[in-house]
């Protein structure tokens, strides 16, 4: 009687790639609530309108590309991609901009290079960059916390301000936005005000970084370690952003505290934060060795500084996590761990 | 206390070590046939002493060693040799193989002196190897290496010997009922391997989810052992009881890559061959049985002591399992073992578990999905993997027939552990990948070393060739250079006439004189002369006469 054969191991472990990207949704929930109390309901159409734009295009894309849909597309990576986007877009972004940056992630970074597990780099920051460096105007429209609440801009407000942009009788667009910390420290540090000056004359500093900011960096750190725990990531990408982050930050903070803000002002502004834990940690652009991990770990945290202060845009997680992707097959390469047997160099 | 190191990596996958362990260990019943494979060991397979028809009795010498790497084979039970011939073994490539197919007559007689207790203690460290071998002893861990090979300490090389009773792997559970019922003839055969290699240290490593039998090992060397044997609790991690794994978790050392333990001057055995070693020497008994773990879908999971041979369907039977309902049967454990193609092949030596799945209930074997998506590089598999490579590099380039550089990635420090497969989380079979990439290296190599004798023989052609053309020109050369000495500063005219001359001279010396009459005396001259002309009188006298 013959039998069917199989071959070693003939037992495997629960994980799957969507139950962990189920799980990279559900670290980014805390961050996701926190978001809307500060900032009204923009995020969640952001992501609603990501992620149906995504589930099309993977979906058509897999139809084209002659791959089997049901796999892929319940796989939830596009999914994770869709929220990460939606997650850097500003709250009351038009939707053709987030369908445009969805639909560029899904269908050039990620379908165009063969998919998922070939993509070299990090989609949701392609489509992100890709919107910044095309529509600036559209992409630097953010909203100081609380306004919305305060003016009782209710969800309907929200939704025809995306969908047609028609705002209520008396406001304006103008009216409603204001630069966002990392911003505003560098048009005023370029008009030669100190940053003890700014953080003076304007209401939207917190703590350690921007008003509601920080709170926001608080709950996406507590997912991100959640994410550890869980073996989802491992803790190499995230320390090694944040302490790179943090102690360039600190070398010319103590240089000049006056021309350059403090690293934890650097950690908790912007999407440091979020990329430390959430988008650099992406494995599929990612270096792989646990050394070479920390090497783009910390050279994402560098290019992050460099960008913010010398370069011309006010935050550069986006562009560091791209120009990383670029050297990680290199990293790869010259990192790999010593193997068992073989002599300790 | 002894310090334990950590080996990188590692699973924990579910034990299911209860089920098989409730029960005490019963005897396997005594099946119709016994199928002896002739190559149950690593080596050259053995060479069969009786022919089809012959009588054998149990602990009887079948099958004797084929060369110093090999092991002889004895009958496990009385009966006839129904046939030397080829059958189905327990073996991954599913290829049938020659086998020593035995009658039972179930009377179950022994030959004489088996079982006969005997004085080992005046024993001297060879003969102990020789007694060892003679009994066919292998390593039971699984290798199945000769284990009379792993005894001998030449250059005092060893310092250590390591009594793996581990067990790390699920379900497979024979070691730990061997431990439970027989402390004392393993801590002996420990010893008896000590006084072979000639030295003291020695440590008994067991997994800690089994104190039961740590305690149980403990009291046997109190009371047998000596204070020089350790016993060594290790964490239940998989593969802490990979050879390799277990030696790091101990030591701190590492074997060196395609090296052996005893290069870094340890060797390591199997309680179960311990085991075997007592009862071989001391009580005069070959290998012709062992513990064998029955699991999975079967109504009754448990350890069974089972004669060599036996065929796996009856084993599945006497624990009632359903042979109509089987679906897989993997011989060893869920994590290295592999899947028979038949379950009429019968256990061997090496056989510690055979684990059942059935259609009824894929429980003990998830089937693994067909379809498995692409790898995510998330970097499970390298933390998982035990050797400290990166098995999603590996992967790749297997993925890509990309045989250098998968080497590069040092494909064969894996231990197919199965460690990267099982934590994967886009379900690819891994390991599959890493065999396919090796074999498919050995037989470049192969085909490259076949290769290698035709170049090199076609370029010894060649050069064989080439020097008799260069001596040929040399040849002419020197004639040549010779030629010309003669005629100096003549031309080419005078050098052809000189040569027609000559050939001319020649021709006219031959027609009358044979080459062996040249530069005569002319004494010689006038007597050849004489002769010439008596034989031409002669020759003119006869003529008429043969005209006639």
């Amino acid at each position: 009687m013959l039998l069917k054969t199989s071959t070693s191991p003939h037992v495997h472990g629960d994980t799957t790639v969507r139950k962990m990207m189920v799980r990279v949704l559900l670290a980014l929930l805390p961050a996701m609530v926190a978001y809307c109390w500060y900032f009204g309901w923009g995020l969640l159409i952001n992501i609603t309108i990501a992620v149906a734009t995504a589930l099309g295009c993977e979906y058509l894309m897999l139809k084209l590309r002659q791959r089997p849909v049901n796999p892929f597309l319940s796989d939830g990576s596009v999914v994770v991609t869709a929220v990460l986007l939606a997650f850097c877009l500003p709250p009351l972004a038009p939707w053709w901009l987030i369908i445009l940056g969805t639909g560029f992630a899904v269908v050039i970074a990620k379908h165009l290079y063969g998919g998922l597990g070939y993509n070299p780099f990090n989609p949701a920051m392609a489509g992100y960059v890709v919107l910044l460096i095309s529509f600036p105007k559209e992409m630097t429209v953010w909203l100081p916390p609380f306004i919305l609440s305060e003016l009782n801009f209710s969800l309907i407000d929200t939704l025809n301000a995306v969908f047609i942009g028609v705002y209520p009788a008396g406001f304006t667009l103008d009216a409603l936005t204001a630069a966002t910390p990392l911003d505003l420290v560098k048009t005023q540090l370029s008009i030669d005000v100190t940053i003890a000056e700014t953080k003076n004359a304007y209401a939207i500093f917190g703590d350690f970084g921007g008003l509601g900011w920080e709170w926001i960096g608080n709950w996406v750190f507590l997912g991100g370690v959640w994410l550890i725990y869980k073996k989802v990531i491992s803790w190499h990408i995230p320390v090694a952003v944040l302490a790179s982050l943090f102690t360039i930050a600190l070398v010319f903070y103590l240089k000049d505290a006056d021309h350059y803000a403090s690293p934890m002002f650097h950690v908790f502004s912007g999407a440091a934060m979020l990329g430390a834990f959430f988008i650099a940690t992406d494995p599929v652009s990612a270096a792989t060795t646990p050394m070479g991990r920390i090497v783009y770990g910390i050279g994402i945290g560098i290019l992050t500084y460099v960008i913010r202060v010398w370069g011309g845009y006010p935050d550069g997680i986006g562009f560091a996590v791209l120009l990383m992707n670029l050297a990680a097959p290199t990293i790869d390469y010259y990192t790999q761990p010593r193997v068992y047997g073989h002599k300790r160099s | 206390m002894r310090r334990l190191y950590n080996f990188p990596g590692g699973v924990r996958p579910k034990e299911h070590k209860r089920e098989s362990t409730a029960a005490p260990v019963a005897r396997a019943q005594l099946p119709d046939k016994i199928i002896l494979p002739l190559h149950q060991h690593i080596g050259v397979p053995a060479k069969p002493v009786v022919n089809a028809g012959d009588r054998v009795l149990k602990g009887q010498l079948v099958a004797e060693a084929g060369n110093n790497i090999s092991a002889p084979i004895h009958a496990s039970t009385s009966g006839t040799v129904l046939a030397i011939e080829d059958h189905a073994i327990p073996h991954a490539s599913g290829l049938p193989a020659p086998c020593i197919i035995i009658h039972t007559d179930g009377k179950d007689e022994a030959i004489i002196g088996y079982g006969k207790p005997r004085d080992a203690g005046i024993l001297t460290p060879e003969q102990l190897r020789h007694a060892i071998k003679q009994a066919g002893i292998v390593g039971l861990g699984g290798a199945g290496f000769p284990t009379y090979l792993k005894l001998a300490n030449e250059g005092k090389k060893v310092g250590t010997l390591i009594l793996n009773g581990v067990e790390c792997e699920p379900y497979i559970t024979c070691d730990q009922m061997l431990m439970r019922d027989h402390p004392i003839d393993i801590i002996m055969g420990l010893m008896i391997m000590q006084r072979a290699l000639g030295i003291n240290r020695a440590i008994v490593a067991i997994e800690n989810n089994k104190p039961k039998e740590l305690e149980l090992m403990q009291e046997a060397i109190y009371e047998v052992g000596t204070p020089d044997i350790e016993l060594v609790q290790v964490p239940t991690v998989y593969p802490a009881g990979g050879e390799k794994q277990l030696i790091q978790i101990l030591t701190g050392k590492e074997v060196p890559s395609q090296g052996l333990p005893m290069d870094i001057g340890i060797v390591c055995h199997n309680v179960g061959t311990a085991y075997a070693i007592t009862r071989a020497i001391e009580h005069n008994e070959p290998l012709i049985s062992r513990y064998i773990t029955v699991a999975g879908s079967v109504a009754k999971a448990q350890v069974l002591h089972v004669l060599v041979g036996t065929p796996v369907s009856h084993l599945i039977e006497q624990c009632g399992g359903n042979r109509k309902t089987l679906s897989r049967v993997i011989m060893g454990g869920p994590m290295m073992g592999f899947a028979l193609l038949d379950d009429e092949v019968p256990v061997v030596k090496t056989t510690n578990c055979i684990l059942v799945n059935s259609v009824v209930s894929d429980v003990p074997l998830p089937s693994r999905g067909d379809f498995a998506l692409p790898c995510i590089r998330c970097g499970a598999c390298a933390e998982a993997c035990p050797a400290g490579l990166l098995p999603q590099q590996l992967y790749w380039y297997a993925h890509a027939k990309d045989f250098d550089k998968v080497q590069d990635y040092n494909l064969f420090d894996c231990i197919e552990c199965g460690c990267c497969d099982f934590v994967c989380p886009s379900q690819i079979p891994l390991v599959q990948y890493y065999r396919y990439a090796k074999s498919a290296i050995w037989q470049q190599e192969k085909e490259k070393v076949v290769a290698d004798i035709s170049r090199q023989r076609h370029e010894f052609h060649k050069f064989r060739q080439e020097r008799e053309k260069h001596e040929r020109e040399l040849r002419h050369k020197q004639k040549r250079q010779v030629v010309e000495g003669q005629s100096t500063q003549d031309d080419k005219k005078s050098a052809i006439q000189a040569a027609m001359e000559r050939v001319r001279k020649k021709h006219e010396h031959s027609e009358v004189s044979p080459k062996n009459i040249d530069n005569l005396t002319e004494q010689q001259q006038k007597l050849i002369e004489e002769v010439e002309a008596r034989r031409k009188k002669k020759l003119e006298e006869i003529k008429p006469e043969n005209n006639q």
